[in-house]
This record gives structure tokens, sequence and C-alpha cells, in this order.
């Protein structure tokens, strides 16, 4: 390859919307939806799949972006922390965050969120143990996960009450 | 500013403060909205990156740059040779963020450069050529005071020592606290234990890495967006490393991903400005998480030897500690604050530390949360847990026998005002946790700590609008929710409601010079100068009341939002609210503003205890926490849950450090886990529910009674969870981190110790 790149043209969904974009081959999904698509919401805090803070929903399975191209988003379906909630109405999870301080820097908070939000689509009535493993790969550094893991189980209740 | 007179902090009926309203950030940060350091963007933007050392210790002969230069889409490329010199406060500083004759560290900064995309940037690092003469190196504490050991800096004579050494050593500096003759202390005690103690270097960890947006113009001037604790700091010195006025840079602070003190220095910021005015386009710079780790951060690593004695009946005879800090590659570790804090929970009539201050091959170590203290208080409650266990008393009865109180001269000289360490430890002793009976292989711990906290230069502006809205402008980045607590204060002493304030972060030009959010100072001064600035308002609005009723304006006083005339022989007149005041303000004298600048003193000082159960597998050497309970003093708490989220995330923090965060260094000085992989800090499933309790002992330095609460609760947990390792495992483990070799280790010992 030379200098310059040939382009990956990509269609997909995000949140809903169809989305076209042209990316480098080796640009991560992440990369494309902070750089390219004004996405910022994702956050990068390590690169390596460590961290969770650029959790993101692919086809209904939480993934780390920065771990998936963006070339393996065609025709798929994307959702991101700005696709929680719908108009002005914030997703219970969002709301429960609020209410119950479960964020201090919040630069943690849209991963936590949207794999807090696949957690509770497959299991609407977890455990605090099943909240603590199935968020185990999202960390936070400030908050030492108590608030956080109580605003879940409000949220889930509340969703459960529908 | 004193407490107030009329406020009796225990009956005080607060309206607003001490409630828990959604903090007015909050939207934004659960929608993906808040921009962050990395978020901005600028047209014409490039990409910057930096060139690091990968040698512990190299001369660096030259810097050939001109293959890179020569790459397209590369912008530009500095090496030391653009910065300024000359600075005798920011030697170091710069001498960290960019390497001159020696790399001192894996990680240290020798060039950048800034091009079209982060592929070009990457590829032009490849192709700088950098001619290093590899150094002996040293990173263990202990090894770099021996003589003998590489040095690092040619010119380090250790400094407070009569008289001055010849040669030049490792050790930067002695220091010395204390009072009493600790030898007549010991001989006074029934029995005395010296132990020896080590803690690893742990990173601040903060989820978002450093990340800067600068831009300055052919004409000088420069504007900087960055993720930082203190962007008035960021602003000045940058300005001194690239030779600008003050004024020509701004600094606007980013909403902050985690800071811990880490985010109290320069590191990346001169460089993109330098690379900015370089290539006269904005340069983008971002560390990843490896720089952050090999290059930023991280706290001392510590080596220390504690010595106390007591009487049968629980009495502190004498106390020394001397402790030895290692703070990266520069002068400046905490070790002072160490030697400070040691025995600051006591009330001891004997007492010395001496403190060491040593340089060694790795990062300039950056302010972690409570600097140097619970390190130090690791050590020094293991000894007590020690004694207590051996004279047969209950821990918190030996703490409570001998704890500082109101009048106490503490170990590091003054007297205490009024503190809450009693009311600490009685709250934990009657938590219900204390009494909770322990399962098989477990063991309780508990550990008290101690912080200084600090006021400061702060500055706040206060806009009262023509609709009776309030903008409330701070100059301390909000790093743990202190715009909710703001706007609280705000309110409160206006006497509106709490959303009818608006809180911002303003930028280095919009308002007057404030400190770094750090020292958990934030509540304490920037709290206490929106007090100030709301009752200036608030005399200029009674000003404005009482021309609109032809009155003297001291006949007027605020009271719960309203002027009123302040005695019936003042006249009769219906009260005018904020907004009816603020309405007519055009045609009263225009608008209405209360400002405060202040130099913030009488911080007051906070104590906490901590307790834990932990179980130990006796196979496996793992260390799980079952339970954990946070008791400290507020002083008085604005916004509890925030407060409450102080506490746990001090104690998370704690955990991982006693538990599994340390920087491993390889044979070759390279550090072997720059990663949150082999860095392991707490995640969810790590850790149980951290119950709190709020003390409220007030400070008589603050007019509602607040204490800063952001770094005590860092202080205890160290010790907290080796007590209670060490109970469960039947031995006692003085090294940190307790990961399971070195636990099972010790359990291995102690079983050949018995055989
Ligand atoms: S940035 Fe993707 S897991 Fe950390
Ligand atoms: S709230 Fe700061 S990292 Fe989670």
């Amino acid at each position: 390859m030379g200098e310059m790149m040939s382009k990956v043209k990509v269609s997909t969904t995000i949140n809903g919307d169809p989305v076209e974009y042209l990316c480098d081959a080796e640009e991560t999904l992440l990369d494309v939806l902070r750089d390219h698509l004004g996405l910022t919401g994702a956050k990068e805090g390590c690169g390596t799949g460590d961290c969770g803070a650029c959790s993101v929903v692919v086809d209904g399975r939480v993934v780390c972006s920065c771990l998936v191209l963006g070339a393996e988003a065609e025709g798929r379906k994307v959702t991101t922390v700005e696709g929680l909630a719908t108009g002005d109405r914030l997703h219970p999870l969002q709301q429960k965050f609020l209410e119950f301080a479960a964020l201090q820097c919040g630069v943690c908070t849209p991963g936590f969120l949207v794999a807090a939000k696949a957690l509770l689509d497959r299991n609407p009535d977890p455990t605090e143990t099943e909240i603590r493993f199935g968020l185990a790969g999202n960390l936070c550094r400030c908050t030492g996960y108590d608030k956080i893991v109580r605003a879940v189980q409000a949220a889930a209740a509340e969703m459960r009450k529908g | 500013m004193p407490l107030d007179a009329t406020i009796d902090p225990a009956t005080h009926k607060f309206a607003l403060v001490g409630t828990r309203p959604l903090r007015p950030d909050g939207i934004d940060k659960v929608t993906g909205r808040a921009r962050f350091g990395a978020d901005a963007s600028a047209p014409g933007m490039l990409v910057g990156k930096i060139l690091r050392s990968p040698h512990a210790h190299a001369r660096i002969r030259a810097i050939d740059t001109s293959k890179a230069a020569k790459l397209p889409g590369v912008k530009a490329i500095v090496t030391r040779a653009d910065f300024k010199e000359g600075d005798p406060g920011l030697r170091d500083v710069l001498h960290n963020v960019m390497a001159r004759d020696k790399a001192l560290y894996d990680g240290h900064a020798v060039a950048a450069v800034a091009a079209t995309s982060a592929a070009v940037a990457r590829k032009a690092l490849k192709l700088i050529r950098v001619d290093y003469e590899i150094l002996p190196h040293v990173t263990d504490v202990d090894e770099a005071m021996k003589p003998g050991a590489p040095v690092l800096h040619a010119d380090m004579i250790t400094a407070n020592v009569e008289p001055a050494p010849k040669k030049a050593s490792n050790i930067a500096s002695r220091c010395e606290f204390g009072h009493g003759d600790p030898e007549i202390g010991f001989k006074q005690a029934d029995l005395v234990i010296a132990r020896s103690f080590k803690t690893e270097a742990t990173h601040q960890g903060y989820i978002e890495p450093h990340a800067c947006l600068a831009s300055v113009g052919s004409d000088g001037q420069g504007e900087l967006w960055v993720c930082t604790q203190g962007h008035y700091m960021v602003r000045n010195q940058c300005a001194s490393l690239l030779g600008m006025d003050v004024s020509k840079l701004r600094v606007t602070a980013s909403e902050i991903g985690g800071g811990f003190g880490g985010k109290t220095t320069v590191f990346i910021e001169p460089v993109a400005l330098a690379l900015s005015r370089k290539a006269g386009r904005p340069v983008k710079l971002v560390m990843s998480r490896e720089e952050v780790f090999r290059a930023s951060g991280p706290t001392s690593s510590a080596s220390m030897d504690v010595k106390i004695g007591v009487t049968k009946d629980g009495r502190i005879t004498a106390g020394t500690a001397e402790i030895r800090f290692q703070g990266g590659a520069f002068a400046g570790s905490p070790v002072e604050f160490g030697a400070m804090s040691a025995f600051a929970c006591y009330d001891l009539e004997h007492v010395k530390t001496v403190g060491y201050d040593v340089v060694t091959n790795r990062p300039k170590q950056a302010a972690y949360r409570a600097p140097g203290a619970p390190m130090v208080a690791f050590a020094v409650e293991s000894v007590l847990d020690e004694l207590a266990k051996k004279i047969g008393m209950d821990p918190i009865e030996l703490r409570l026998k001998n704890a500082a109180k109101e009048g106490t001269r503490s170990s590091y000289g003054p007297k205490y005002k009024r503190i809450g360490l009693i009311e600490c430890l009685e709250a934990a002793r009657r938590h219900p946790h204390y009494k909770a009976p322990l399962g098989p292989n477990q063991g309780r711990g508990i550990a008290a700590g101690f912080w200084f906290n600090f006021g400061g230069q702060t500055c706040v502006s206060l806009n009262v609008n023509v609709d009776g809205t309030v903008a409330l402008a701070v100059g301390t980045p909000d790093i743990g929710g202190s715009r909710a607590s703001m706007c609280l204060i705000a309110a409160e002493e206006l006497g509106i409601g709490y959303e009818q304030v608006r809180a911002i972060v303003a930028d280095t030009s919009s308002l007057g010079y404030n400190d770094i959010s750090e020292g958990s100072r934030v509540t304490f001064s920037t709290g206490l100068a929106v007090i100030q600035a709301a009752r200036d308002a608030t005399a200029k609005l009674c000003a404005r009341a009482a021309k609109t009723w032809g009155i003297a304006p001291d006949a007027v006083v605020w009271e719960k939002g309203y002027a009123k005339p302040a005695s019936p022989n003042a006249g009769s007149f219906a009260p005018l609210s904020l907004a009816d005041i603020a309405k007519t303000a055009g045609s009263t004298g225009g608008p209405i503003a209360g400002h405060c600048e202040v130099n913030a003193e009488g911080a007051g000082v906070s104590f906490a205890v901590h307790m834990t159960d932990a179980e130990v597998d006796r196979e496996t050497g793992r260390v799980e926490i079952k339970r954990y309970t946070v008791v400290q003093d507020a002083g008085k708490a604005i916004h509890p849950s925030y407060v409450e989220g102080q506490y746990q995330g001090g104690a998370a923090q704690g955990i991982g450090w006693a538990i599994n965060e340390e920087y491993v260094y390889g044979r070759d000085g390279r550090l072997q886990n720059p990663g949150f992989l082999d860095y392991r800090i707490p995640v969810a499933s790590d850790l149980p529910m951290i119950d709190t309790v709020i003390v409220e002992t007030p400070n008589p330095g603050h007019p509602y009674g607040v204490r800063g609460v952001g770094e005590t609760s860092i202080v205890p947990p160290l010790a907290a969870v080796a007590n209670a390792v060490s109970a469960a495992a039947g031995v006692r483990l003085s090294e940190l981190p307790m990961a399971p070799p070195r636990v099972l280790a010790a359990i291995d010992a102690a079983a050949s110790r018995r055989s």
C-alpha cells in the first residue's frame, strides 16, 4: 500500500438512522464514531478493550468499539449512548444514574449506560452479583461502583413496572 | 471566614444545603453530550504525537528529525529547543515535559510531531532518530539511596542536612517533624514494636487520558482546551514555557474525566502549544493509556520504619517513623506530607518523624489524593493494630485512648481547633458492622486516617439576570460534582431555588486567578467565595430596594430571598424579591453582580475511620473484600450524595492499592504493566457495597462548618485492609500490594515458622 490508503465505504445504521461513511481500513469503530461522525459520547479510556468506556451495542451485543473496525459495522445496527434517550425523554437508566448520583466525573458513564442497558435487556431482574459481574468490563475510578449498582437495580425495578 | 455566629450547625435548618438535587451537568453526562478533553475539534486540526524514551536512563547524544520532517503530512516537529528555558520555578517541569541531555525514565518525552493524521504522525515518530547512550538505572527507593547507586542528577546535593554532603546523590532532601523526646517515651512503654513496611507506586488511574487542543496564531495569541484540575496553573506554566504573555493565552477547562491529583501539572499542554505555534494550525494531543502509565501520575513508592511504644493500659508513650519515598526522576515526592501526617491522629507527648525525598528512574510522581498520607497510615496503623492485639485491647478503644482532639498539639506542629476524630471512632464503634459475626477465613480491620485539607486563592463572580435567575462563574474545574454544591450554596444564600442558579467553570480570561482543584479545597474555598459573592450581591440588592423605597441602604435586610425594611422604623414596604429587583435593575443603577476574591484560610483538617472484613483463600492467597464501612467527618455535607461518593471512591482506590495495584519494573528499568489489563484497578465484581457514615463536626473556619472531604477517604484503607487481611491470614502483611503470591508466601512462611 502506498502513502494514500484507499478508503472503505460503509453503510450502517446508527441509533436508528441510516449512515454512510468512508474510513481507513485500520480505523476503529470508535475512531469513526468520534472523529468522523461527531458521536463523542463513547470514550477512549484505553484503546485495548480493558475499560469499557467505548462500549456500544452492535446487533444486540455490547462490544468495545475500540476493538471493532469501522469497516465491520457494514450492514449492522449500532447503538451508542446518544441513542438511549427518546427525544427529551431519558431512558430509565439515565434517570436513575442521575437520581442515585452514580457518576462523579462521568467519563465512564456512557459505557456503563450502554452496558447496563444490554444487561437489563438480557436479564430484567438481575441480582446484585449479576449486575456486578455483568458490568465487570467497565471501569469506574470515581464511584467505587456502589451507587452505579444501586442505580441499575432501581432502573431495573422501574423497567419491570413497565 | 469563621463559622457564622448565627448558625449552630447542630440545629440550624438550611433550606437547601444538605439536600440531594440532581446535578446541573448531569443530563449532558448521561446523554454523551458532555465535552471532555478529547472531545473537542477545530477546523484544520492536526494530530500531535510524542516520541518517548524506551530507556530508563540514557544520555541523548543527538536527535535527527530530518527524515520525519520530509514525510508528507508532517507539519511541525518540536524538541527541547522549542521551549523557553530559564524559569527556575519550572526547571523540573520543563525537564519532565521534554528531555534535554538525558532521558530519565522509560516514557520520558524526547520529541513531538504534528501531522495531518494519526497514521502519518505515528510514522513520523518512527523516522526520528535518537542517538542514546544507555546509562545504568535505579528504580527502587532503598537501592537509589545506597552509595554507589547510579546518580540521576550530577548537581543533586541533599537539602536540609548539616553539614551539606560534598557528593551528589539521589536524596533530594531530608525533613523532620515532631516534639518531645521519643527515647524518654519508649522507656515509659510496657511494649514497643518496631516494623518495616513497603508500598509500591500506584497510578491515579483516571479513566480519561490527558488530552488537549491547542491553537496559537501568528499574532502569538493562544487558546487551549484541556482536561485539567487547574486551568490557571496550566495557563501560567505554559505561558512561561513558551515565552508568551499570560494574557495572550486563554485556557478553557473541559469536563474532566477524573484526576485525583494526577491532573495538577502540565505534561502535553506545552508540547501541543509549541507544535501549534510552529505549524500555524490547531493541534490536538491525546495520550494513549500506555503513555498515561509510563509518563504521567503515579504516586511515590515507599519504604518505612515505624516504632511505637504503649503502656499496658493503652497509652501511646512515643512514636517514631523514618520514611523514604521515591518520587520518580525529580525532587518533590510528598514525603513531607507523609512525615507530617504519620501520627496526626494521635495526641502524643513524644513523636518524631524523618523523611527522605529520593529520585529514581521512574516517571515524576504526581499528587494522588492525600499525597503521602495513605502509605504512612498503612505503616502506623498496622503497628497500632499489632499493639492492640498484644495488649489485648479493642483496636478502636486503643485509638480512642490516644485520639487527638481540640487543643491537641499535632505531630506536625499546630494545635488543633475543633476536630471530629473521636466522633468518627465512636460512630465506627456503634456501627452494626463492628459487631457483625465473621465467617471462616475472614478478618476485620480498622484504621484511622488524617488529611490537612487546603484553602487557597479563589475568585468567583455571581451575576443576577433580568429574570431573577443567577449565573455563577467559578474558576475551579468540577472534579466531583462541585457545580451542584456551588448552586446549592448560592441558592441558600440568595433565598432562591436551586434550579435558578447555573454554575459554569469560567475560562482563564473571564475570571481572576484560581488555584487548582486540589487539596480537597473546592467545596471549602470556592464554597466560601460563593457565600461571600452572594452576600456581596444581596447587599447590592438591598441597596437597590432602599433606593426604590427612598430609605437608607442599611435600613434594608435580605431575608429568605426578599429585601425587607430592617425594622418597622424604617418604614412599611412590601418585600421585594430578587426577581423584582432584577427586573428593574436597569433603571435603579445597572447590572447587579456579586464578586469575591479571597485567599481562603481556615480549611479544617479532617479524619476518617474505615473498617473492613476481608476473606483470604488459604490455597491461593486471594483476598476478597466482603464488607466495607467508611466513617468520615465532613464538617457540613453540602450535597450528601457527592460526599458519600467521595468516601466510596477513595475507599475503592485504597482497596485497589492495598490488594492489587502496583507499578512493575523489569530489570531493564522499563514499566512492565502499562495498561489496564496488567495494572488492574478494582471492577464492580471485586467490591462490596461501601457503607458510609457522614459525621458532621463543624469546621470553625467556614461559615457553614464545611471541611474538605475528597482526600481523607483514601488514607485509612491501605491499613484497614492490611489489618483485616493480617487477621484473616494469621500473619502480619507488611508489604503492598497484598496480591495472591505475596499473601500465600506469608501464610506459608508463618506455617513453616510454627512447625
Ligand atoms: S477504550 Fe475500548 S475498552 Fe477502553
Ligand atoms: S465517574 Fe469517573 S470514572 Fe466513573
